[in-house]
């Protein structure tokens, strides 16, 4: 295979993902169509997607072409390079999962009153936005591609448009999204300003002065890291990624947050290319702001797709902790580490994509069967959708970074990078990693408990409600849509040498040096800086823990077993310290679980509790947690916002002679600037 | 790493992995024997563990009606990951296979995958105490993971390498060195260890009162062999930790190279190290009180502040000097 034809198989899905739009406008009058077609078109997509992304990762070159579209001066500007070929696959694993889980899915809104027409042609345009981006060579196209992208996500975001909340979020959305595009457009205007035009290639060639170069990247971190929901940017992300139908979650937490890490790795890793260490440093700091504010407030939800959409902040903030330490790492001249810290940040967000999308996966099939979406009304689903159990499991164990499963080893990898600190010559940074490795270590085991909180509640103990004692199994669609990321998590946990082998590709391309050694000692052996310095061995990891597992239980249920001389297992009621039989209303409630952590990180959040004694002599608990962001950022600026519109209203006389008059100033100011 | 591949290496991987499930009921039972000296009471015979957990073993097992699967897998993987993890720690020689195949993230890593399955079983049935246990596992879980991880990158930092093998082959080189950073750390590993293995004053194991139970009120419902296994990874995690202070902090003694000399001195060794440090275990929970529950954050942050002081005090001062 060729790198045409990679780039042939990267059109493809565009097309596909183009035409499952386009035949979505049939479901207005055949509702089935977009279960029948439509998405197992997007599915096809991703397939495509898929196999650009690994051919283009093989092959290690990058192919470069022009559309005959665009502007007259400046036609669209295409590539297919390893980075973009590694986005690709990204998003290609987790749009062939919705493939394989949207028709079932989707078949539950037919007969509701909301368009399918939307739902369908929009989830195309959204695909095919992302891909776009990916592809984009020139500044132009990537601005078109990022907000097709953002709007059609944004429709998406809105679908359920009858519930308040959900407008009002989907408006958020859209706000941030746009004031982080103008970000993201005036990077690449500081960029064009000292180069020769607007495709990459010229864009990469220009000579910054090193103050407008601090400029680029903070319009690029602020524009890209508003997109990636970084705190403290992060308040659209909570309220909008749950309220999309989930498979559509599973997307957007999943794959299009990974294309705002693309977009700043693009202009920073790629474009501008020369970095001094401070950029390290702030990026490291909100890297590890994000990723344990993230996961506090995730521990903090009841509504698991909201604790999903927060835990998706923490993820964000890991992986741009890697990106972080390469900063630092290639701005003192330490390019093999630099590469290092880099593969561990491109290793989690693939990660990331498969453990996330997979839980929003099983999160849509919790509440397409039970129509429930707070944890505080789950309870024994394992029994009940044993298939959809056992791959949430796999989600919860992965994302927690839990040998053998895949969230392990990215952040081993980072954890690698960030011990090899002690070689930076300068002692402030000597002293700021371990510090940032301190975050990111308590971080990881917050979410263990935040996700042991999650499976635990819904999974484990008995049903809260009636309606999730009804609870069946999905269709199985559904569930070979999750199960394909299970088995990838596991895939990407078990072999994570080959993983990163693949990988490798990335940083050759972006930075110039890869990890060569991490792969000398065989497939068995992961050594990422040099067998001495640390090896980890994932499939003798998986093979001990399998091999111990069965053998001591085999020998224990059969081998000792023979001859007892009573039944081996009794089943009986719940012993419970011999008080009454537990209700399910005795169980441990998702609060109940956080109240500790809760009471110990309580001052990061605003949080109302009272308890009531009713009328009826019953007692009555509230407890409403906020963000405190609102509070220190959005609050204020919306408050400048309407206290100028205030003032600026008094320019609306209704007169016409007074607004010409107006414009006729406003047009003699702008010709004055001019000349 | 291709020096440590080789068969007799694998050999006295093996044979060390088993002498840590051995070895794990004596260490238990000589501390409950030291406390009860120490208690003026004569105290169950050394060898009561091995009895309590054949007896276990031998009894039938009773599910509640409420288990998942998840409830009777949750023994088995809690017992073989708490082993894994042992296996990966020098106990007699180090060089090991074991060593390279997990490093100590790694080590951190299983525990932390025992601990989830062991709140998560808990969980299982759906009983108050259950889901408190479990509650209070994970807080404390989520405090001392860091700092564990904290205190021993101090260690691996001064290695410049994460086997621990290498760790500590790295300290016996520089000889009877006084490091600061190694005293913080070893001050935030005892700490961490004694929060994780469940003793006075974080967790009382020996309490009888459900209400300030941790570890045992997530094992309340099991039964037969699967309290068996459970306890049984409970007493390997008290004999990781044992070890890993012993062996890293002080690692004179420990064999290098594969012979019988180096093997039994390596045993007498270990086994004299982990007789003091469980004497001064039981003289701990003898002189001091179980805490409140919530005073248990404070304690455990002390133990992340001592391990990042010993991190920093090791890049500030160590490095380059």
């Amino acid at each position: 295979m060729t790198m045409e034809t990679a780039l042939a198989l990267a059109g493809l899905a565009v097309v596909l993902a183009l035409t499952s739009a386009a035949v979505s406008l049939l479901a207005k009058r055949v509702p089935a169509t977009l279960r029948t077609v439509a998405t197992p078109l997007l599915g096809l997509a991703g397939l495509a997607a898929l196999a650009a992304g690994l051919a283009a990762l093989v092959l290690g070159g990058s192919i470069q072409t022009t559309l005959p579209l665009g502007l007259p001066w400046l036609p669209w500007h295409i590539r297919l390079d390893a980075l973009a070929g590694f986005f690709l696959l990204l998003i290609g694993v987790v749009t062939c999962a919705v493939g394989l889980y949207g028709p079932a899915y989707v078949r539950g809104f037919e007969h509701s009153e909301d368009s399918l027409t939307a739902l369908g042609g929009f989830s195309g345009l959204f695909v095919t936005g992302m891909l776009m981006v990916v592809l984009a060579d020139d500044a132009f196209l990537f601005m078109v591609a990022w907000e097709l992208m953002s709007l059609s996500s944004y429709f998406l975001v809105a679908y359920h448009h009858e519930h308040g909340a959900n407008r009002r979020a989907a408006f958020l959305y859209l706000l941030m999204a746009h004031v982080g595009g103008l970000m993201i457009l005036l990077a690449y205007g500081v960029l064009a300003a000292f180069g020769t035009g607007f495709s990459f290639n010229e864009l990469r060639v220009a000579q910054l002065p090193p103050m407008w170069a601090g400029v680029a990247f903070t319009l690029a971190f602020v524009g890209f890291g508003m997109k990636a929901g970084l705190v403290p940017l992060h308040a659209w992300l909570p309220a909008a990624h749950p309220v999309a139908p989930s498979h559509i979650s599973a997307l957007m937490s999943g794959v299009m947050l990974k294309v705002a890490v693309y977009g700043f790795i693009r202009v920073v890793f790629d474009l501008i290319g020369e970095f001094p260490w401070q950029w390290g440093v702030a990026v490291l700091s909100i890297g590890s702001v994000s990723a344990l504010y993230g996961v506090l407030a995730a521990m903090m939800q009841s509504d698991l797709k909201r604790l999903l959409a927060y835990s998706s902040v923490e993820n964000l903030g890991i992986i741009f902790i890697g990106l972080g330490l390469s900063l630092l790492f290639l701005s003192t001249g330490f390019r093999a580490l630099g590469a290092l810290a880099f593969v561990a940040a491109l290793y989690h967000c693939l990660n990331h994509a498969v453990f996330k999308g997979l839980l929003f996966l099983g999160a849509g099939a919790i509440l397409h069967s039970t129509h429930e979406r707070d944890l505080d009304q789950m309870g024994g689903l394992l029994r009940r959708k044993p298939w959809t159990g056992l791959f949430f499991l796999v989600g919860v164990l992965s994302i927690s970074a839990l040998p053998p499963f895949n969230g392990f080893v990215s952040e081993w990898l980072t954890f690698q990078a960030a011990l090899q600190a002690w070689q930076l010559e300068s002692g402030v940074l000597r002293s700021i990693v371990p510090i940032v490795s301190a975050v990111l270590a308590l971080t990881g085991a917050l979410v263990a408990a935040t996700f042991v909180k999650v499976y635990g509640v819904a999974f484990l103990g008995q049903a809260r409600s009636r309606h999730v004692r009804r609870a069946r199994r999905g269709p199985w669609g559904m569930q070979a849509g999750q199960g394909w990321l299970a088995v990838l998590c596991l895939l990407l946990g078990a072999f994570p040498t080959w993983a990163i082998q693949l990988i490798d590709a990335v940083p050759r391309e972006v930075l110039g040096s890869g990890l060569p050694q991490a792969g000398t000692h065989g497939w068995l052996w992961l050594t990422p800086v040099s067998a001495q310095t640390a090896s980890y061995s994932g499939p003798l990891v998986v093979l001990m823990l399998a091999g111990i597992g069965l053998t001591a239980f085999w020998g224990l249920n059969h081998l000792w077993a023979r001859g007892a001389p009573v039944r081996w297992v009794r089943r009986g009621d719940a012993w419970d310290c011999g008080f009454a039989p537990p209700s399910p209303r005795m169980q441990y409630t998702a609060t109940a679980f956080a109240q500790p952590i809760r009471r110990i990180f309580g001052l990061l959040f605003t949080i109302d509790e009272s308890v009531t004694e009713q009328e009826d002599g019953t007692t009555r608990h509230r407890l409403k947690i906020g963000d405190r962001f609102w509070g220190w950022l959005y609050l204020p600026i919306a408050d400048a916002v309407e206290s100028a519109a205030k003032r600026v209203v008094r320019l609306q006389s209704g007169s016409v002679r007074v607004y010409l008059g107006w414009t006729l100033a406003t047009l003699v100011g702008l010709l004055w600037i001019i000349t | 790493m291709d020096h440590y591949l080789t068969l007799p290496g694998w050999g006295i991987a093996f044979v060390q992995s088993f002498l840590y499930i051995a070895l794990a009921p004596l260490l238990v039972g000589w501390v409950r024997k030291v406390k009860a000296r120490l208690q003026n009471r004569r105290g169950a015979p050394l060898l009561q563990a091995y009895r309590d957990l054949y007896k276990l073993l031998a009894k039938e097992v009773r599910v509640a009606h409420t288990a998942s699967p998840l409830f009777r897998a949750a023994p088995y993987i809690v017992f073989t990951a708490t082993w894994m993890a042992a296996a990966t720690v020098p106990l007699l020689v180090v060089d090991l296979p074991t060593a390279a195949i997990a490093d100590i993230i790694v080590l951190v890593g299983l525990l932390a995958l025992a601990r989830v399955f062991l709140a998560l079983a808990g969980m299982d049935v759906g009983t108050a105490f259950g889901g408190m246990g479990a509650s209070r596992e994970m807080m404390i879980g989520a405090l001392a993971e860091p700092a564990m991880l904290m205190a021993v990158f101090t260690l691996t930092m001064t290695a410049h390498s994460t086997n621990l093998s290498s760790v500590i082959d790295q300290h016996l080189a520089d000889g009877f060195m006084l490091r600061p950073s190694y005293l913080f750390a070893l001050g935030g590993l005892v700490l961490v260890a004694i929060a994780e293995t469940g003793r006075i004053p974080v967790d009382n194991p020996t309490t009888h009162l459900e209400l300030t139970m941790i570890h045992e009120a997530m094992l309340l419902e099991y039964s037969g062999r699967h309290l068996a296994m459970m306890e049984w990874a409970a007493q390997i995690k008290l004999l990781l930790y044992g070890t890993l202070i012993a062996n890293v902090f002080l690692p004179w003694g420990i064999g290098r190279g594969v012979s019988a000399a180096a093997l039994g001195l390596g045993l007498a060794a270990v086994l004299a190290k982990l007789a003091v440090l469980g004497v001064a275990l039981a003289v701990g929970e003898t002189v001091l009180a179980k805490m409140r529950i919530f005073r248990a954050p404070a304690f455990l942050n002390l133990a992340l502040l001592l391990s990042l002081l010993g991190l920093l005090s090791h890049v500030i001062l160590e490095v380059g000097a």
